[in-house]
């Protein structure tokens, strides 16, 4: 069965923020299946992706980590979290 | 149709980063009944060994689950069978040896408490439930993991008055043992009336004789959530609140049921129950009080406590009902007064009152939790309120209990500091009326009319 995450990214808006963050799961052989982005509030960047974590060899606490510290570099919060938790809220 | 709804991510994340949503606790009931021995000390060796292999994922398991879904589990804990059942055997006096082992079993697989050490006294004691007893003063002192519990009533048995004194004095014994630390020993023991036998918060968890060898159960949380989402509908009659808190209770639950499913696989360890309870901690924002202030009281205490907390106290189960295969444990609103910052503040304004405090008992779960009382509370008067609320719970058919604390040497108006999810109590004044004669008069309240259901 595939699974899946949600990769959310907050914070200023920058040039490169979206090239960055595909780079860095691209890396880590995640594909993402859908993605949306938005500006709210006048500038505050909000990016969701839908990904497939099934093939990654990389354990889940390391690419927790390195998407934090690259948010941190960008001054950005990023975390990713099983989908499950989102489904499992809105639905019966 | 999209992939991903923006707004429900958005919302998820808001909770959990603002409004202190998280599962309260991952408990794991486990059966001590096979390691009965003839003696003590193999006994005490068989129970460590259990806990140790039984239990010895389940912290790392919570933490795995934890990062991956991104919701603080804040406790991992372990629930035993009650002691007195599985020591009789060793025909000892003395128990706190094995409290002494539950306490290292617990701190070798890394839980933050151990609930089981405890008796069922409801219609009447054994020798080992006497042992028990006699015990738990020693065995909290001694210990630091270690929570105690005992049953001195149900609907169907009445109350144990006898055990109702005894309570009074443990509580008392308790207190006065670690009087260095404000008398926190009482703060791991609790008396029941009408104790259920897979509820997984602290201090009264244990694991009941009806219960499968080894289980997980689920405690959630989120007063914070409720109140936010209050927030939205303020003014509206309360048709709206009671909806907006049935709507949050459902996705609360959700995450609990989802985290215990999860847990159960990892672990392979079959899934109890979710317990529907919204307990609070003493950090901002996580507070069962605020939500009944924000349903328009000034301070909890104030005149409509009562009715506002029975109906979150509804609203919460409606709710969660529907978002769970199993619902269990005590299930509803918790209103443990050092670890509600509203409660703490309410008690310190003079607002709420120990009588209030017995009127809200009536209409939520459990009873009058964490308050701190003068140290120069007898255990007669203690056992009286004990008895008052152990009454509430039977005629009700209804869990009741009390954790208090006679803080050593402290009087009405004097914080007790207890550190922690425990928090911090204002002293509140008991009724100093006397009760000595009436707490001491023993034997069993007979079971009430309605207890004769066939």
């Amino acid at each position: 069965m595939m699974k899946r995450a949600i990769v959310t990214v907050v914070g200023d808006d920058k040039v490169g923020i979206i090239a960055a963050v595909s780079a860095k799961l691209s890396q880590f052989g995640i594909n993402i299946l859908d993605i949306t982005q938005t500006i709210m509030k006048g500038d505050v960047f909000v990016m969701l992706a839908l990904v497939d974590i099934t093939h990654t060899e990389k354990p889940f606490h390391d690419i927790k980590e390195e998407l934090s510290a690259l948010g941190e570099s960008m001054r950005l919060s990023i975390r990713i979290q099983r989908e499950e938790i989102f489904n499992s809220m809105y639905k019966v | 149709m999209a992939l991903i709804n923006q707004h429900e991510i958005l919302e998820t994340i808001r909770m959990i980063d603002r409004e202190n949503l998280d599962v309260r606790t991952i408990t794991m009931g486990i059966s001590l009944m096979d390691c009965a021995a003839a003696d003590m000390n193999a006994l005490c060796g068989r129970i460590y060994d259990k806990i140790c292999t039984r239990a010895k994922d389940l912290v790392k398991t919570g933490e795995e689950i934890e990062e991956e879904f991104g919701i603080p589990i804040v406790n991992k804990r372990i629930s035993v069978t009650p002691v007195a059942i599985v020591a009789g055997g060793t025909g000892a006096r003395d128990y706190t040896p094995i409290a002494r082992a539950l306490d290292r079993a617990a701190k070798e697989v890394g839980v933050n408490f151990i609930g089981g050490f405890s008796a069922l006294v409801h219609k009447g004691f054994t020798e080992s439930d006497r042992a028990l007893f006699d015990s738990v003063p020693a065995a909290l002192a001694e210990t630091d993991l270690v929570c105690s519990s005992v049953n001195v009533g149900s609907t169907k048995a009445g109350i144990n008055m006898d055990a109702v004194l005894q309570a009074g004095q443990i509580i008392k014994e308790a207190a006065e043992r670690t009087a260095g630390s404000d008398g926190i020993g009482a703060a791991k023991f609790v008396a029941f009336c009408n104790a259920v036998e897979d509820n997984p918060f602290m201090a009264g968890a244990f694991h009941g004789t009806g219960e499968p060898e080894v289980v997980v159960n689920v405690g959630v949380s989120g007063p914070g959530v409720v109140k936010s989402a209050l927030e939205e509908v303020r003014g509206e009659p309360f048709d709206v609140v009671a909806e907006t808190i049935k709507r949050t209770a459902f996705r609360i639950t959700r995450v609990g049921q989802l985290v215990a499913r999860e847990a159960s696989a990892r672990l392979g360890v079959p899934f109890g129950i979710v317990d529907l309870s919204l307990a609070p901690t003493p950090a901002v924002g996580d507070s069962v009080a605020y939500i009944l202030t924000e349903m328009g009281l000034d301070m909890a205490g104030a005149p409509g406590t009562t009715a506002a907390l029975a109906l979150l106290n509804d609203a919460v189960k409606k709710g969660g009902v529907m978002a769970s295969s199993h619902v269990g444990g005590l299930s509803g609103a918790f209103i443990p007064v050092s670890e509600d910052a509203g409660m703490i503040e309410a008690a310190t304004a003079g607002a709420l009152s120990l009588e209030k405090l017995e009127a809200m008992t009536c209409v939520c779960s459990v009873g009058l939790d964490m308050i701190a009382l003068p140290g120069d509370t007898s255990a007669e008067t203690l056992a009286a309120i004990l008895a008052d609320e152990a009454a509430i719970g039977m005629i009700n058919n209804k869990t009741t209990a009390v954790r208090l604390i006679p803080a050593p040497g402290k009087k009405v108006g004097d914080v007790v500091e207890f550190g922690g999810l425990l928090g911090r109590a204002p002293v509140i004044a008991v009724n100093s009326w006397g009760c000595a004669a009436f707490a001491r008069r023993g034997g069993r309240v007979p079971a009430p009319i309605h207890s004769l259901r066939n």
